[in-house]
């Protein structure tokens, strides 16, 4: 089963393939079964790095750049 | 447990954690810095009732205020904001590892390009030129002349953050091709793997190649010794070796406090993840014994 939209605040808790739509292009991609609120997707469209900004419904939004201050 | 997690980006590294975490049946509580406020008696993030909170924030700024915060809240939190003072500051790191009296490279701090000028000239070419923040190689000039050295300094007070015009200059260390990290837990390794590279820079971030390393005494005495200099925890200790891959000494250039694991947990057979869960435990575990004690 392919779904938009997931159990759970903050995790997927299931194994099948999440989908989202591509903030920037509008096209459907497909993310990892186990994403995380949070966590950063590659688009497979443009390459640009996605944000993961909610899973119920599965919402993505194109990520902060990178800081100075950002490391370890 | 209930174990927190700071956090504001979920890299692989916090993937690896959360997954371990959840299997092991804790229960998580993820806080996003970026949505939750700060004040001087309580937050909004959900703290009350964690075991233990681990910092993972990429932003050094936010995991500096953060944790200072929920220390001041009395949240037991791993690493303290004690530690990330030392470690997020390379002048403050490289003070601390000095006054251990632990091997590591000759540095000076000057306040004006005039100032740093001097001391780039008295170490000779190569030196190196650092911004006291950042991480992951970002900003670093391994100077060759005094021209590239009067327009990198000129750059930095003319185009930097207040930051930029601390100049770090620090002698250049002629490590064999390579670096090690060791990712250690107060002082205990867990994993260590060299980064070796053709270029200068051999963070694993730069695209420094990865292979398990076997740690010697010398070794194992220093990163103990640097992780207690900049008050413990959970920590990337960086060394070069001098002299050579076969030399046995080494200097301690770096202690990184919010510490990235996935290339480790790659390159090495250790299942880091588990192994960073097992610390968390026991940290939760000592936090509650305290918290009882008080009562």
């Amino acid at each position: 089963m392919r779904v938009h939209g997931r159990v759970g605040d903050t995790m997927t808790t299931d194994t099948d393939p999440v989908l989202a739509e591509d903030p920037i292009t509008g096209e459907e991609i497909e993310l990892p079964a186990d994403v995380e609120v949070g966590e950063i997707i590659d688009s497979p469209v443009t390459g640009t790095e996605l944000e993961v900004i909610s899973l119920d419904p599965v919402v993505l939004e194109e990520a902060p750049e990178l800081e100075e201050d950002w490391g370890e | 447990m209930r174990i927190g997690v700071l956090y504001s980006r979920i890299r692989r590294d916090e993937k690896l954690l959360l997954s371990e975490l959840r299997d092991r049946g804790h229960d998580v509580e993820k806080i996003d810095v970026r949505r939750e406020r700060f004040g001087l008696e309580s937050t909004t993030a959900n703290v009350g009732d964690l075991d233990l909170v681990v910092d993972r924030c990429l932003s050094t700024s936010r995991s500096l205020y953060a944790t200072q915060f929920l220390d001041s809240y009395g949240v037991p939190v791993v690493n303290g904001p004690e530690t990330g003072d030392v470690c997020a500051d390379k002048a403050k790191n490289s003070l601390a590892l000095a006054e251990a009296d632990i091997p590591t490279p000759a540095t000076e701090v000057t306040f004006t390009k005039e100032a740093a000028m001097e001391s780039i000239e008295e170490f000779g070419y190569p030196c190196v030129l650092k911004p006291v923040v950042g991480s992951w190689g970002r900003l670093m000039a391994k100077i060759d002349t005094r021209s590239a050295a009067e327009a990198i300094l000129e750059h930095k007070e003319t185009l930097g953050h207040y930051e930029h015009k601390v100049f770090y200059v620090q002698e250049f260390v002629d490590k064999p091709g390579r670096d090690v990290r060791v990712l250690a837990v107060d002082g205990e390794p867990i994993a260590a793997m060299t980064r070796s590279s053709d270029h200068w820079l051999t963070n694993a971030a730069k695209g420094g190649e990865t292979k398990s390393f076997d740690l010697d005494d010398r070794a194992l005495e220093l990163v103990d010794r640097a992780s207690e200099a900049v008050g413990g925890g959970m920590l990337g200790v960086d060394l070069m070796e001098v002299g050579g891959t076969d030399s046995g000494e080494y200097t301690v250039h770096e202690v990184n406090h919010t510490v990235e694991f996935k290339a480790l947990d790659e390159a090495s057979e250790v299942d880091v993840p588990a192994k960073v869960v097992d610390w968390l435990e026991s940290k939760a575990e000592q936090a509650s014994d305290a918290a009882e004690a008080q009562v």
